[in-house]
């Protein structure tokens, strides 16, 4: 094949030449434009320009004033305190280890509940059942309100006097009637159905984008092997989305660790209701901010975010490496 | 699979907070400024000595009050013929984002309040002192208010135009039927509660879903066993938390909890003021303020007030009675004109121009005008005017730290199951107080 011809060839198609593969690669480059350099330079410069001021900066400025004091007022205020805010909130600070429980229970019911659920929905509104879209438009709503309305809808529910879900215990008014979001012993369930609310939307959009996705062939060929619903189900058609399975996965473990919008419109995340979100934002925004201890709950956070994101990425990418 | 890595990256928390952590300081810095351009007139009116005008930063942006102070500026320029520029910023955000708007060009004079808060900035030096100002309206106020209007180098920094007293309030027709009296001492007032109890009414309304209202409860009982030096010196934490005063606090405290609310946790003070409106509820412990929520006219002009009762020591000199007014910035302290707005408002003329359409409140100067006082509003200047001392209230009084991150769970924890660990509050107060 003259060198001519090949070039005609789709590249994906090309077949691999004795010759390395560098030289192709540094061929083709030696023949991008000055205007092509200077395209590529500027798509590739912005972002990672954007992701270091935007991102990093802020992110290694964080970690190194969680091992500071400081006031937030005169730059030269900033004085080292070593590890002093780290042992502040494993020791001193009572809302901390009540509001790492509450994100491992709140991964836990989204994981365990919210999650399957919305697999069930994008499942049983994939089945081409009359109305589908509208359906889809109703669960997919929580997902759009705004964290004002969201407090609104669920102060209605709950209610300790005139909300629904008393009047529907009949015990609206008696007193009997459970403050659900006041009572420190029930308020994160009632906060958790609320962010399951939010979640099983989500997760049903994504589960239908990837049902939708799924080869038809594949559950006609499961169907001639004899694999009733169920089995075509588990055994084909889910293992079928393992992309969006990571994705799902990984959504919930973000989402249990960033919850905070719900817990913060009931009561900001107090009595009850600590997460580690609402820690960092009561503790580095507004009057009541200690940058030092706010820094290293964020840090705190961010650690255990990385888990789930090395996760992802290490799966993502290590499997582009094999193919 | 690359885009949806993108969406799910988009979401990652703690970039989000990271940001957070920088943006709003960086945000505020940037934004404030801008605004404070956008008015005009402020840079060059700071260098002359004699300026046109001034720039006026307010907090104070709900209807009425925003109404009020519209009021005194108009009075202002139509006495002085000097134009004020108002910067009306929402108040949680004008508290939230003072460190970077004193940092960055503040207004002239700005709306803040007496306490702990004051002196902390003037202590860094961001705030201008007025002395010469206070030489002319100084007459115009009690020594309590002077006390509260100083800044700890001795400088006068702030000039007070309305507060509020803390006390209880009642339903004089619930009271006069069951013929409940006034308590004057703390075991009278036990005594009361009980017997309200007994009669079917929770007898104090209480609410603490919001965090900050179970600290007036708290501050009453400190300064009625210890004493009002005793409160500023352990909001300033000048005195430890860690000592049997404090904890004497809590048990006294503990007595009188089981006739609190105990669906405290769950309402806020609108709910409570509502309870108490329908006779649930014997007495309310809260600022005036709260007579806001009585809009029929005739439940308002039921509503008793009695200062809080006393218990161990200087009977019941101190008030709790919060006090805003204004501060002058660094910069402003330039201009003339601004000083000249700041001694305005220390006049009874330009408090009975604020007092005129924001009457939920007791004017500071003498000489007011009380001819349209309701014996309300009178029972609570005179609670006011008869103080010894004048206390800010917790979150104003002390580290506003201490008062967010660390009160608001620890009282919350101590409503709802009596016990309060003064170590912990002592350990967290001392990193707190040491990163200032």
């Amino acid at each position: 094949m003259s060198s001519t011809a090949r070039e005609l060839i789709p590249e994906e198609s090309r077949e691999p030449e004795g010759a390395p593969v560098h030289r192709v690669k540094s061929g083709r480059v030696r023949r991008l434009s000055g205007r092509d350099k200077m395209v590529l330079a500027l798509m590739v410069g912005i972002p990672t320009l954007i992701e270091l001021t935007l991102v990093w900066l802020p992110m290694l400025m964080s970690v190194g004033l969680s091992f500071t004091r400081w006031n937030g007022l005169d730059l030269g205020d900033i004085r080292p305190a070593g590890v002093a805010n780290y042992q502040y909130i494993s020791q001193d600070y009572p809302p901390f280890w009540p509001a790492v429980q509450h994100n491992m229970l709140w991964l836990l019911f989204l994981a365990l509940i919210a999650t399957p659920l919305g697999l069930l929905l994008a499942v049983l509104l994939d089945q081409n059942i009359r109305g589908s879209k509208i359906y889809q438009s109703i669960f997919f709503a929580p997902v759009m309100l705004s964290l004002a309305l969201i407090g609104i809808i669920w102060q209605l529910f709950y209610q300790r006097d005139n909300g629904l879900l008393n009047f529907l215990l009949g015990t609206a008014g008696t007193p009997q009637a459970v403050d659900w979001f006041g009572d420190s012993s029930v308020n994160i369930w009632a906060a958790m159905i609320a962010a399951t609310w939010r979640h099983a939307g989500y997760v049903m959009l994504l589960y239908l984008a990837g049902l939708k996705g799924v080869d038809p062939t594949l559950k006609e060929a499961a169907a001639i092997d004899g694999a009733n619903a169920v089995q075509t189900f588990f055994r084909v058609v889910f293992p079928a989305m393992r992309p969006i399975n990571i994705v799902i996965v990984v959504i919930t473990i973000i989402e249990s660790l960033r919850a905070f919008d719900v817990v913060y419109v009931i009561n900001r995340g107090t009595n009850g209701l600590e997460m580690l979100s609402a820690l960092v934002i009561q503790n580095l925004v507004g009057e009541g901010q200690v940058i030092g201890v706010g820094s290293a709950l964020a840090v705190v956070l961010l650690v255990i975010s990385l888990v789930p994101i090395v996760f992802y990425l290490s799966r993502t990418f290590g499997k582009e490496n094999k193919a | 699979m690359a885009a949806k890595f993108d969406a799910s990256e988009a979401r990652y928390p703690s970039r989000r907070s990271v940001l957070k952590t920088v943006g709003v300081g960086a945000a505020g810095l940037a934004g404030i400024p801008f605004l404070a351009a956008c008015t005009g007139g402020s840079g060059p009116s700071a260098t002359g000595s004699d300026s046109p005008g001034l720039t006026f930063g307010s907090g104070s942006s709900d209807d009425v009050p925003k109404r009020a102070y519209q009021a005194v500026t108009d009075a202002f320029t139509a006495k002085t013929g000097k134009k004020v520029t108002t910067n009306v910023v929402p108040h949680n955000d004008f508290q939230n984002k003072i460190n970077s708007y004193l940092q960055g060009s503040p207004d002239d004079t700005f709306t803040w309040f007496a306490g702990y808060r004051m002196q902390y900035y003037a202590e860094k030096g961001l705030l201008a002192p007025i002395d010469d100002v206070w030489e002319s309206i100084g007459d115009n106020y009690s020594d309590a208010l002077k006390k509260a209007s100083t800044g700890p180098d001795g400088k006068m920094y702030f000039v007070p135009n309305y507060n509020y007293p803390w006390g209880f309030f009642y339903r004089k027709s619930l009271w006069a039927e069951k013929g409940y009296e006034v308590p004057e001492t703390f075991d009278a007032l036990k005594a009361l509660a009980a017997k309200m109890k007994a009669d079917g009414i929770i007898p104090i309304g209480f609410a603490d879903k919001d965090g900050w209202p179970a600290m007036g409860t708290f501050d009453y009982m400190n300064m009625r066993l210890n004493g009002y030096q005793f409160h500023v010196d352990l909001c300033a934490h000048k005195e430890s938390w860690d000592q049997q005063k404090v904890s004497a606090v809590f048990d006294t405290w503990a007595e009188l909890l089981p006739f609190q609310d105990p669906a405290a946790l769950g309402q806020t003070w609108q709910d409570a003021a509502k309870a108490l409106e329908a006779k649930k509820t014997g007495m309310y412990l809260l600022g005036s303020f709260v007579t806001q929520q009585f809009t029929d006219p005739a439940v308002l002009a039921d509503i008793g007030f009695f200062a809080f009762p006393e218990i161990a020591m200087e009977g019941r000199d101190a008030v709790e009675a919060p006090i805003d007014g204004l501060l002058l910035s660094k910069k402003g302290g330039e201009n003339k004109a601004a000083r000249d707005f700041m001694a305005f408002l220390g006049t009874s003329e330009a408090q009975d121009a604020y007092a005129a359409v924001d009457a939920s409140n007791i004017a500071t100067a003498k000489g007011t005008d009380t001819s349209k006082f309701t014996p309300l509003n009178k029972t609570c200047a005179d609670t006011i005017a008869n103080a010894k001392n004048i206390s800010q209230f917790f979150d104003r009084d002390a580290l506003p730290a201490m008062a967010n991150n660390v009160m608001i769970p620890a009282l919350q924890s101590f409503i709802k199951d009596g016990k309060m660990d003064v170590k912990n509050l002592e350990a967290q107060a001392k990193t707190l107080y040491a990163a200032q």
